[in-house]
């Protein structure tokens, strides 16, 4: 059995690690195991907000089992979970709780916005109560598009994640450098939250025109 | 559109109005409470409950009517109808499994009050308290007048018909609709 071992650094040629390999000598660096170990088993956040849950539910279920890729256990409590699955809409009444919600988890802490709504705002992005898209206050690792995505697509999401975790340098990465990343919770003023958006985490989108931009003209048939 | 009698509540309060386009009985604010507990006390009509709530806002707006003038021609006159936001109640009984009655409630737009059926139907206070939020209507006599929806330092009533939303579009590389138009007219930050 071959593990997937790629780490580089090693100062081994690949025939003879292959062969140790199979002798049940693993060489490898920290990074490897670790990451190969916390990847195995992300315990998500038990928490839900619109009907994107529904799908994140089902993807637990018997059918699509979220338990072969290691990720069956929804813990209650964010002080247990490694990732938080922002599965529906926003409102930005619900914002600061979500926020406060993430500055609670430990690190190291994933974050996977799921759906239109969480990545956006989605339908109801110029609405007036719904957040346009939580990676404004804290930062998203895989963006699952959606409405709702299927639950292969969160499995898909959550390969993607370990993926993303497998690659993390453990001396680097700021899971690991910062301490428990927290980030300040907005509050409620007159129309909107306070601030809009973390400047930390996120900035608008430039406009590349001066102008306002005008639909192009149709052409004379 | 309501499916019970109206007759016997006009025959015992003569100040509420039967409003024949709506099938719903009108009551002023101040007779409300009473008329409400009667209709829920009524031993055939028994409306024992109140299954919704809700808020209607019109605004002021400018109706043509034609009249016969006093030599005898006909001519269309234009009256100004002043806006208004109606609070309507659905009831019924689930004794008799009967229903629903239409109640309304009418008041201004500018400081919009209206009696509160709390203390009648339970089920009110949720929905009124929404209404409250959403329309800005205040309800006198009910036990916890607080926005539901939005938070607390919110301002405005965002179902009102001539609210405005908080102008926070940002660019993007395809509008259309509605951003559009906020494109168009540089209604956007950043």
């Amino acid at each position: 059995m071959t593990t997937g071992n790629t780490s580089p650094g090693i100062d081994l040629d690949e025939a003879t690690r292959l062969e140790l390999e199979r002798a049940g000598i693993i060489v490898s660096q920290v990074d490897f195991i670790y990451n190969w170990a916390r990847g195995g088993s992300v315990w998500p956040l038990t928490f839900g907000l619109a009907c994107c849950a529904i799908e994140m539910i089902a993807s637990a279920t018997s059918r699509f089992d979220i338990a072969r890729f290691g990720s069956e256990v929804f813990r209650p409590s964010p002080r247990q979970a490694d990732l938080m699955i922002v599965s529906g809409t926003v409102t930005k009444k619900m914002a600061p709780q979500v926020v406060r919600i993430y500055n609670q988890m430990p690190e190291p802490k994933w974050v996977i916005a799921m759906g239109a709504c969480a990545i956006s705002g989605g339908p109801f992005k110029q609405g007036y109560n719904v957040l346009k898209g939580i990676d404004r206050y804290i930062p998203v690792d895989v963006y699952l598009p959606g409405c709702p995505p299927r639950p292969e697509a969160v499995l898909q999401s959550l390969n993607y994640l370990q993926e993303k975790i497998r690659k993390q340098d453990i001396r680097k990465d700021p899971a690991f450098t910062k301490g428990r990343r927290q980030y300040p919770v907005p509050e409620f003023a007159g129309t909107d939250l306070e601030p809009p958006y973390n400047p930390q985490v996120w900035s608008p989108p430039e406009n590349p025109n001066t102008e306002p931009v005008v639909p192009p003209k149709k052409s004379a048939a | 559109m309501s499916e019970l009698p109206h007759e016997p509540v006009i025959q015992q309060f003569p100040d509420v109005e039967w409003e024949e386009a709506a099938g719903a009985l009108v009551v002023p604010a101040a007779k409300a409470p009473e008329v409400a507990q009667w209709l829920h006390d009524h031993n055939t009509l028994a409306l024992d409950y109140c299954s919704n709530v809700t808020g209607v806002d019109y605004l002021e707006r400018e109706v043509k009517e034609k009249i016969t003038n006093d030599d005898g021609q006909e001519e269309t006159v234009t009256k100004t109808e002043p806006g208004r936001i109606d609070v309507v109640y659905h009831l019924y009984s689930m004794r008799n499994k009967t229903g629903p009655l239409v109640l309304k409630q009418r008041t201004g737009r500018d400081n919009a009050e209206a009696a509160s059926l709390t203390p009648v139907w339970r089920s009110c206070e949720l929905q009124e308290r929404e209404i409250y939020d959403l329309f800005g209507v205040k309800f006198t006599g009910h036990p916890d007048l607080r926005r539901i929806l939005m938070w607390d330092e919110f301002e405005g009533h965002p179902m009102r018909r001539d609210y405005e939303e908080p102008c926070d579009y940002e660019w993007e590389p395809t509008p259309h609709g509605e951003v559009l138009e906020k494109h168009k007219k540089g209604k956007v930050i950043a």
